[in-house]
């Protein structure tokens, strides 16, 4: 985005797996950069590729039967080609990663004290045991949990899963990354803890200067809270662009189609809501050419060829998509009533 | 279409012991013309409390507290509508509707169906009842009998409808064709379904008994967006075909006011807030309302940046000893004395909006004065009517 390196560029990265039932290709080309204090969102539904993206960056999914390709360059760090070694100095130190499960992420036989300790002492040879766990209270302070030198010494049964969640926040923050990947953090969450992590998040991104990529299917929260979105669909980008762009001019008839399904508060009721018909391709056998050209009713003799995902929007060199009809075409073909919806052009006339 | 199932003959004495009542309310759901059946309330809910007991001790169980799952709740349903029931985990929103269909028996008030009391109604009685409530579930995998074709899965309800034997293939394939399946898709196990394709049989199957009312425990919450949309303009359509009542579970408070005609707001056990689904966005009256709405980030970046969005701090009392007054008061910023003394009662505001609050918003000096304490409002509440802070 800005003049300055980005903090992170990714650059073609392919994700395949040999299962027994033929190769999966998870991510399919995807590139986009992420600058210091930005934070960017890969949104799409299961199976999209997102968060094999995201585990990819930490070397999560490496294994016999994976192959990945491309460059991910984290400072001067090539973080694919990293061996094992250097990753384990990474993890953590430079890149760190909330889950969408807090519980299973934490080990349920240790209290919470001594495993944020464990990650402090991991990367800072030298520190004290009880350095390090002052440095622990801190941390939970720092996000929001009360009285937590007592609370160190508890175990994760006891906590809430928003508690789980700030823990899992502040081993993240322990080592002061430059880059947090949270995957789903707020997805297994009350709507009010949402809004509290969430919150804890701007204030990090707002402190810290990280970098964010945060993985979601919920657009509403990506509306809330992203600077820049990728939407992703069957391994690939479809789209990327500001909020603003995605929200307010989205060029992708998938995007239409999500934007069309969310059900909004704010907006009267419609009789319907403008869907997306069929469901997402088996990973194994993508279509032939755009891959989103099944469900698409707008689809044309053109789609059976890839498409690129290139700017399309005169003078925005930064609103990219992956889609073969006129951009003026598109923008009269997405509103439906007065929303944006992805809805087949003879049900318009009608 | 259940009365060819199972018609009650009068002359046949009921076999446990002549209970007429029960007959009467047998004949009465079977003939679909219970005392309240013309477009009144088709479910009164009064008063009605689930506690489970919390037990203690190694060798004798002693019962050292209750978690106070539904605390008593009423509310009524006319035919034909669609309540939404929404809340935080832990909130009882699912307890509720599943004593509703009593899977869960309740500690005490009572439970109307068409005007008869099924509060303690036998199996044997409800087996007729139960024909009329159909519940759908959040896990769609979890609730359909991994060893059974989707064919076995429709054709029982199917059979205990009535449906004659060699109709049932023909039958199942036009549900399967009504919610949006391929009739090909009946020789198929539910492992070869995706989620929402699970939960269209999961609709099917419950549709196959011909209901009346139907139940639906976060139906979407566990499907993509793209697919949520589907199976919730499905259920639309379902319930202006088959002229449904729903009663719509789920934490997505967005999902249940597109759906619902009314929404009732539960926390800790209790109804908060029962508004129409048009006022809540524009017009909530607990602040705990106001706290969720502000919670949910609405997929427009510029409503985000610019509505005021009211932080709730902390997270809910346990449910085993709620707060004593009013159970929001302890995250609430307009408690005040009151709130954590006297439980507030639940006031019907113009337009039939109700809420339990002793501070309401959004309500004009002369609202108030307007306003009147509901019949719905719970037992221990108090008598003082809602004031301005």
């Amino acid at each position: 985005m800005s003049a300055a390196a980005p903090l992170l560029q990714v650059d073609d990265l392919r994700v395949s797996f040999a299962t027994e039932d033929g190769l999966v290709r998870a991510v399919d080309g995807v590139s986009f950069s992420v600058a210091a204090g930005e934070v960017v969102a890969i949104v799409g539904e299961s199976g999209s590729g997102k968060s094999v993206t995201a585990m990819t960056l930490m070397g999560l999914t490496r294994g016999h039967n994976a192959r990945i390709e491309g460059r991910a360059r984290l400072g001067d760090t090539e973080l694919l080609s990293a061996s094992e070694h250097e990753l384990q100095r990474i993890r953590g130190a430079s890149i760190a990663m909330i889950f969408q499960d807090p519980m299973s992420s934490l080990n349920p036989v240790y209290r919470i004290g001594d495993q944020i300790v464990e990650q402090i002492r991991a990367h800072e040879r030298g520190i004290s045991k009880s350095a390090a766990m002052e440095r622990a209270v801190e941390l939970m302070e720092r996000v929001g949990i009360p009285r937590s030198s007592e609370r160190l010494r508890s175990y994760p049964h006891e906590f809430s899963g928003g508690m789980r969640q700030r823990v899992m926040i502040a081993m993240a923050l322990s080592c002061s990354p430059k880059l947090l990947i949270a995957d789903e953090p707020t997805t297994a969450l009350d709507v009010t803890i949402q809004a509290q992590i969430l919150e804890e998040l701007r204030t990090l991104r707002e402190q810290t200067g990280a970098g964010i990529i945060l993985v979601t299917h919920d657009l509403a929260v990506v509306a809330d809270i992203a600077d820049r979105v990728i939407v992703m669909y069957s391994g690939r980008v479809v789209e990327e662009g500001t909020i603003d762009e995605l929200f307010y001019d989205p060029l992708h008839p998938y995007t239409w189609g999500l934007l069309g399904s969310i059900t909004r508060i704010d907006r009267d009721r419609s009789q319907r809501l403008p869907a997306i018909s069929g469901l997402p391709p088996s990973l194994l056998n993508t279509p032939k050419g755009c891959h989103f050209r099944p469900r698409c009713p707008h689809a044309f003799g053109r789609c059976t060829d890839d498409p690129q995902l290139i700017a399309r929007v005169p003078d925005n060199a930064e609103h990219l998509d992956r889609c073969w009809l006129e951009l003026d075409r598109k923008r009269a073909l997405r509103v439906v009533g007065d929303q944006i919806g992805l809805v087949s052009p003879e049900t318009v006339v009608s | 279409m259940s009365g060819e199932a199972r018609s009650p003959d009068p002359s046949q004495p009921a076999s446990d012991g002549g209970a007429t009542a029960e007959r009467q309310l047998a004949a009465a759901v079977v003939a679909g013309e219970g005392p309240a059946a013309n477009g009144a309330a088709l479910m009164e809910v009064e008063h009605l409390r689930v506690l489970f007991p919390l037990k203690q001790g190694i060798v004798i169980d002693r019962t050292v507290g209750h978690v106070h799952a539904v605390d008593d709740v009423s509310f009524r349903l006319q035919e034909g509508e669609t309540l939404g029931i929404v809340g935080e985990s832990g909130c009882g929103k699912t307890t509720l509707i599943r004593t509703l269909v009593r899977l869960i028996d309740p500690t005490a008030g009572t439970i109307r169906f068409r005007g008869n009391d099924i509060t303690k109604a036998s199996r044997k009685r409800l087996e007729p009842i139960r024909r009329e409530m159909q519940m759908i579930f959040q896990d769609p995998q979890a609730s359909l009998n991994p060893r059974k074709r989707v064919n076995q899965i429709i054709r029982t309800p199917l059979l205990l409808r009535g449906v004659a034997k060699d109709r049932t293939d023909a039958e199942a394939r036009a549900l399967l064709t009504k919610v949006g399946l391929q009739t090909e898709h009946l020789n198929r196990f539910p492992h070869e379904f995706s989620g929402g394709q699970r939960q269209r049989i999961g609709i099917a199957r419950a549709l196959a008994i011909d209901p009346k009312l139907i139940l639906l425990d976060e139906p979407v919450s566990a499907l993509d967006v793209s697919i949520q949309a589907q199976v919730i303009n499905l259920l639309e359509d379902l319930q202006d075909e088959f002229h449904l009542s729903y009663i719509f579970v789920a934490h997505d408070l967005s999902v249940v006011r597109h759906v619902s005609d009314r929404i009732a707001v539960m926390y800790l056990g209790k109804l908060m807030e029962v508004s129409p689904a048009e006022e809540l966005y524009d017009k909530p009256i607990h602040p705990y309302t106001s706290a969720l709405l502000g919670a949910i980030p609405i997929a427009d970046p510029a409503e985000n940046r610019s509505r005021e969005r009211p932080l709730v701090e902390g997270e809910p009392p346990s449910p085993i000893e709620p707060p004593p007054g009013c159970r929001f008061h302890t995250r609430c910023s307009r408690a005040s004395d009151i709130c954590r003394q006297v439980e507030p009662q639940l006031t019907e505001y113009a337009g039939g909006h109700l809420a339990a609050c002793h501070h309401p918003q959004n309500v004009s000096s002369e609202e108030i004065a307007g306003a009147a304490r509901s019949e719905f409002s719970p037992l221990s509440a108090g008598a003082e009517a809602p004031s301005a802070i």
